[in-house]
């Protein structure tokens, strides 16, 4: 419990003392804290393709040099790791958003985006079939 | 929904795919292709919604991951001003 300051017509406050490692004693606390550090993966991305624009910018020798480090192994091994990190935060996204939105067809909500995803496949799908597209 | 759609593609794209391939003409079309406005919008939305995404998501994380909200002012800065200086 903190120590804050009390007034006459205020108590004390109770504030339990929480770790610093808080996230890391429960599984749902640690993607919690892994979804939300997948922003910094989104940040990366973002700046690659600054960095790819002005390599282009700069002329055909700023580029290659800009490849060539993009060829690097350590540079495949962090794109691996930042991509790892984008697919979670696209698949919760996908999870979230009709929990946050719900969508509703004919009076019923619709149980999940994957659902509505597979639907909307298989119609496509259907439809091709039927112009003898595949 | 731009983070978690597109920033996916074009880091599999640009960030592992054509790098490990050599698909240098391909890079080079797609950004050549600049020039065109709606390409250029693309690339701006593309840029500056995730960059504030980001900002958003790693104030707050560092706010109780860390639990620092003494350096509020700093993770303001860093974050927003980080996403603005992006977006210019």
């Amino acid at each position: 419990m903190t120590n804050l300051p009390s007034t006459e017509f205020h108590p004390r406050w109770y504030r339990a003392r929480v770790s610093t490692y808080w996230w890391m004693g429960s599984w749902r606390y640690l993607l919690f804290i892994l979804r939300e550090l997948t922003s910094v993966a989104v940040a990366w991305s973002v700046v690659l393709t600054l960095l790819l624009l002005r390599a282009l910018l700069n002329g055909p020798e700023a580029y290659s040099r800009f490849m060539h480090r993009m060829q690097s192994p350590w540079m495949i091994a962090f794109n691996v790791i930042a991509f790892c990190f984008l697919l979670l935060h696209t698949i919760t996204w996908f999870n979230l958003a009709p929990r946050a939105m719900p969508v509703r067809v004919a009076g019923s909500e619709c149980p999940s985006f994957w659902w509505r995803l597979q639907t909307m496949c298989c119609g496509w799908l259907r439809r091709q079939r039927s112009r003898g597209l595949c | 929904m731009v983070a978690a759609v597109f920033i996916p593609i074009h880091l599999f794209l640009f960030g592992l795919a054509f790098p490990l391939a050599g698909f240098r003409s391909r890079v080079r079309a797609f950004v050549g292709s600049g020039a065109i406005p709606l390409a250029k919008m693309y690339l701006f939305v593309l840029c500056s919604l995730p960059l504030f995404h980001w900002a958003h998501r790693f104030r707050f994380t560092v706010y109780d991951g860390l639990q620092v909200k003494h350096l509020n002012e700093v993770v303001l800065v860093f974050c927003y001003g980080g996403a603005v200086l992006g977006r210019w």
